[in-house]
């Protein structure tokens, strides 16, 4: 079997730099055509019509006013008569017209008659839930006796809501019909798998769906179906014999299209006087809407703690279901375990990155954590910067700082590809992967380029075409694996099929003959050689080509991160405002294609953590049981001037390169909650139990002492 | 979003008696209004623009006397220099509102009769938002932005951010309507309406608000914002005085805060104790007391009244020359 692996490390032409996104000008500018930006000939736009009750049964709809507007062209029935309605927001009805503002009327002037009926949206009250599920319990050890024994025990209810995905590019796509066939311009993240789900629910066969993602702006996990809005755009199309845009309004897109599910949890956690945890007890309970929550992943990172009970409730609420968010789970079970563990260190006088060495033992890869708490430090000036909690009012600005340390999989999915050697010496790769906007075409480049011995613009990525070989969504830091190992193992096989037809020439082995820069040649013997073109010339009239797939053999990927994170912060005591000043992010993620990339993979995770550390969070109306910030008004994102300064160390070198690729979408998400909540702690002396970490909150904890509110 | 006509004068008085017409509304940056039709919140039977009037976007300083044309923007304003040096303050007024497109669209008189913010009103329940059975949605509901001094029915609050600035200075409005022109206290603009049918402002039918005026020798003022955000947001609190006298003495102090009220919330004991003397690190402090005490809470925004106290303690320790 032939050998695949990636290049040695002195022998990398492109593996591990820096190149600049491939997509950057073309973005930078506005030329990039985003699914939202595609306007073929005859375009109808179309919009929906959603319920503004959290719950409702629908008694009668009257559309006759909306069919009667001139420019509309259908007017299209989605849950009528009959119809209960479990969250604001859900669809009702949509119309396609001849242009937006005439669908927006249509929309409105479509009559509904609805019985309105009790909702609950407020799952942070558990008690009050009218569908609570609770769970069995779960013991390990003996938590009691543990409990009983332990040396310092704290205990703490901490809590964050629901959250928006708040892709900037909403959901939706362009649908049109050319006979049979259907087209589909989707801003998704599964490209491959779209088309049958199309398909299915049209009721038409797989092979007449087409899906096209050339560029997107953003899915975060909430992209990976069509929706309904999917299906009905669709539906539009074909009712309408015309092309149908269909992208959800801003408050569609908060409201119904992605949220992360909340995490509320009483938690008591207990240390022995050498400062080793030893029991652990969570009651933990969460909504992810209408269908609830499962348990998140208690405690976190620290999986070997021994003697554990846990208890987790699942509340529904009537409220659009959850979907993945940039790590499922993982920033909730960090917050609530990182945060417990930081209030122990402080009620054993211990520094936070002390207790948590002394306790690396109970993690997976102590050894990891250990080099990169190191370097973290070292990065904040933690020795000679970090004070033990205080309660200072003598000024009204408190500093603080804040750890915290998360994992991730982010084994590379699965991943075909073709790659195509011409006898130009054009060499392209066709992959149904995406680039959801973290570099993936840039990053297959790279490993064609590097594999042929050529420079960036000598190669040719195609993706994002459900006609492409089937390569898989973007989804859990699966695709750098999944692309990169199919990309590379086709791309090795194509070159040996060069390097077969060249050798002769060159009168040497093909095993002897090396691409690189720009040349195939004898190895050693750099003269003994010929150009790419000219060696792509020896295969004769027709390219030669290759399939590459993942998984396959050779070690070129692998799973399993850990990283870091310390944030620095500044409260004003007296109004509540919380700044990060800093975060300092050290990660560790396998093999690094492209450095610049992965850096801003870890900007990016930055920013969000920042986000909803501080600003994010849905806010449904007790009332109404609609979301009242459905906006970019009060749904409030991290600006750049809110962010701070931000740090990023990426571990390199034998001992991470060695292990391959591994994805860095979700890690550097995780740790942003727990390390910036450690750091408010830290500067104010008290807790504030729930994120996000708002005026109102962190006064009501110095003004209570630090007890939830 | 429903038809409307569109109104283009060329004069005040052309556009007063286009104003006269019921259904009628001014649109002058069009920075809120168009979404608030849009999103259906407001409807119009005309807009009257005032972009095409002569004579309404002057500003000018002299004889210690600050004049704004309502139709200046709020960027024109920012860089002019005679008027920020009269009156260093509106720099913070102005850069409060946090974007570069509001500044350089959105007008003065854009500024001081913006519609309410309040997520009930901005989702169809009214101003008042008052449910089928008359109770309040916002006590009710999530009132974590709202007033702190809510007055009767009325629990939004004033999100202008010059206003709180203007009011202390004592500023007066000039109106034209159908009867001619009147002056008012910028103070006078303002009311809580304690019904549907009633508006925030005390302009009446076919009336235009065409200038500021405000007496600006002499006086010391300053405007603290909290603001949970840097970028893009609304402050949670404001406070803006203004003091006379030579300092360090404090002969009189007016204290007005934003977004606390539905109105601009002149804080009127609180500027008393402000005034009549040296104004001590103690005395701000009592002030600042003093400005809040009165506040009435609700479920959601009892944080707010703390605000209210540091505000008021910064923006007198600004207006003062001390550390904020």
């Amino acid at each position: 079997m032939a050998d695949y692996s990636w290049p040695e490390a002195d022998r990398r032409g492109q593996i591990g730099h820096r190149p600049a996104r491939l997509d950057g000008p073309v973005k930078s500018t506005g030329f990039a055509r985003y699914p939202s930006d595609q306007n073929p000939p005859g375009l109808l736009a179309a919009k929906i019509l959603t319920c503004p009750h959290a719950h409702a049964r629908i008694l009668g709809m009257d559309t006759s006013a909306a069919e009667a507007l001139p420019g509309v062209r259908v007017v299209h029935v989605i849950q009528g008569e009959g119809s209960e309605i479990q969250w604001a927001g859900d669809e009702v009805a949509a119309v396609a017209a001849e242009t937006e503002d005439i669908a927006r009327d249509a929309v409105r002037a479509i009559r509904v008659e609805y019985e309105v009926l009790p909702h609950f949206v407020t799952e942070e009250h558990r008690d009050r839930a009218p569908a609570a599920q609770p769970g069995s319990e779960r013991t390990d050890g003996d938590p009691d006796a543990a409990f009983a024994s332990a040396h310092r025990i704290v205990e703490q209810t901490l809590g964050m809501p629901q959250m928006a995905h708040m892709c900037l590019e909403p959901h939706g796509q362009v649908a049109g019909w050319d006979g049979d066939e259907l087209e589909v311009h989707a801003s998704t993240q599964a490209v491959s798998t779209l088309g049958g789900q199309f398909a299915s629910e049209l009721g038409i066969p797989a092979t007449q769906v087409r899906i096209r993602t050339e560029y997107m702006g953003g899915g975060f996990g909430s992209k990976f179906s069509p929706d309904r809005w999917g299906i009905v755009g669709a539906e539009l199309a074909r009712k309408a014999g015309a092309p149908v845009k269909l992208f959800l309004d801003r408050d569609q897109e908060v409201a119904v299209a992605g949220s992360r599910p909340s995490a509320f949890a009483r938690i008591r956690v207990g240390a022995d006087e050498q400062g080793k945890l030893v029991a652990w007890d969570s009651d933990s309970w969460g909504s992810g809407g209408l269908p609830g929550t499962g348990q998140t992943p208690l405690p976190y990172v620290f999986s070997r703690l021994p003697n554990r009970r846990l208890r987790h409730t699942s509340v529904p609420t009537n409220l659009a279901g959850s979907r993945a968010w940039r790590a499922p789970n993982h920033p909730q079970a960090c917050f609530l375990t990182m945060a417990c563990l930081d209030d122990l260190a402080n009620e054993l006088d211990l520094d936070p990155i002390d207790f948590l060495d002394r306790n690396l033992d109970l993690t997976g890869r102590a050894d990891v954590y250990r080099e990169e708490l190191g370097i973290a430090a070292e990065m904040a000036g933690w020795k000679e910067r970090w004070q033990p909690r205080k309660r200072s009012r003598e000024r009204a600005l408190q500093r603080g700082m804040g750890v915290s340390i998360h994992t991730w999989g982010g084994r590379g999915h699965s991943s075909n590809c073709d790659v195509t050697v011409h006898p130009d010496g054009a060499v392209e790769v066709r992959i149904g992967s995406q680039d959801i906007g973290t570099g993936t075409r840039t990053v297959v480049a790279q490993v064609l380029a590097e594999t042929f011995g050529l420079e960036l613009h000598q190669v040719h990525v195609s993706m994002g075409d459900n006609r492409f070989p089937q390569s898989g969504p973007s989804g859990g830091s699966s695709t750098v694996g999944g692309v990169s190992a199919s990309t590379r193992r086709a791309a090795q096989d194509a070159l040996r099929e060069v390097l077969a037809r060249v050798a002769p020439r060159l009168e040497a082995e093909p095993e002897e003959l090396k691409a690189a820069g720009g040349r195939v040649y004898v190895e050693g013997e750099p003269s003994r050689g010929m150009s790419w073109p000219e060696a792509a010339a020896q295969i004769g009239g027709a390219p030669v080509s290759a399939r590459g797939r993942n998984p396959g053999p050779g070690r070129l990927i692998s799973s399993g991160v850990g990283g870091v994170q310390i944030a620095e912060v500044e409260v004003d005591m007296d109004t509540g405002v919380v700044r990060v000043e800093r975060m300092i992010a050290v990660q560790d993620c396998g093999l690094i294609i492209n450095r610049r990339l992965a850096e801003s993979q870890v900007y990016g995770g930055l920013i969000m953590g920042v986000g909803y550390a501080l600003f994010e969070e849905w806010i449904p109306d007790p009332v109404t049981g609609r979301l009242l910030n459905a906006d970019m008004e009060f749904y409030k994102l991290a600006g750049l001037v809110d962010v701070g300064s931000l740090e990023v160390h990426m571990m390199t070198g034998p001992a991470y390169d060695g292990r391959g690729v591994i994805g860095l979408g979700e890690p550097p998400v995780i740790s942003p909650g727990a390390a910036i909540s450690n750091a408010v702690a830290n500067a104010i002396g008290v807790r504030v139990p729930y994120l996000p970490l708002t005026p109102d909150r962190v006064l009501d904890a110095l003004a209570g002492g630090g007890e939830a509110a | 979003m429903r038809p409307f006509s569109y109104a283009a004068p060329t004069t005040i008085e052309q556009a007063v008696s286009l104003l006269e017409v019921e259904g009628s509304e001014v649109l002058a940056g069009g920075t809120d209004l168009l979404s608030l039709l849009k999103d259906d919140v407001e409807r119009v039977e005309r807009l009257v623009s005032l972009r095409g009037v002569e004579g309404l976007s002057d500003i000018d300083v002299s004889g210690g006397r600050l004049r704004i044309g309502a139709m200046t923007t709020l960027q024109d304003l920012r860089d002019h220099a005679g008027a920020t040096e009269a009156v260093p303050a509106l720099v913070t007024a102005i850069d409060g509102v946090a974007s570069a497109q509001l500044r350089s669209m959105g007008t003065v008189g854009g500024d001081l009769l913006q519609r309410p913010r309040c997520w009930y009103y901005r989702r169809g329940y009214g101003l008042l938002a008052l449910g089928r059975d008359g109770r309040s949605m916002v006590t009710d509901g999530d009132n974590r932005y709202h007033a702190i001094f809510p007055e009767g029915q009325a629990r939004f609050v004033s999100p202008s951010s010059l206003a709180p600035l203007l009011v202390a200075l004592g500023a007066e409005a000039t109106v034209r309507g159908p009867d001619g022109e009147r002056q008012v206290p910028v103070e006078a603009l303002y009311r809580a309406p304690q019904g549907e049918g009633e508006r925030e402002n005390t302009l009446g039918r076919g009336e235009l608000l065409v200038e500021i005026t405000a007496a600006v020798g002499g006086v010391r003022s300053a405007v603290y914002e909290v603001r949970q955000r840097r970028s893009l947001d609304w402050p949670l609190m404001a406070a803006a005085v203004s003091l006379t006298g030579e300092a360090p003495r404090v002969d009189q102090a007016r204290i007005v805060l934003g977004h606390a009220a539905p109105i601009p919330y002149v804080a009127v004991a609180a500027g008393e104790v402000a005034a009549g003397g040296e104004l001590t690190p103690a005395r701000i402090e009592e002030a600042a007391e003093k400005a809040a005490s009165d506040a009435r809470p609700m479920s959601g925004n009892r944080y707010k009244v703390q605000l209210a106290r540091t505000a008021t303690r910064r923006a007198l320790g600004l207006a003062a020359g001390m550390e904020a």
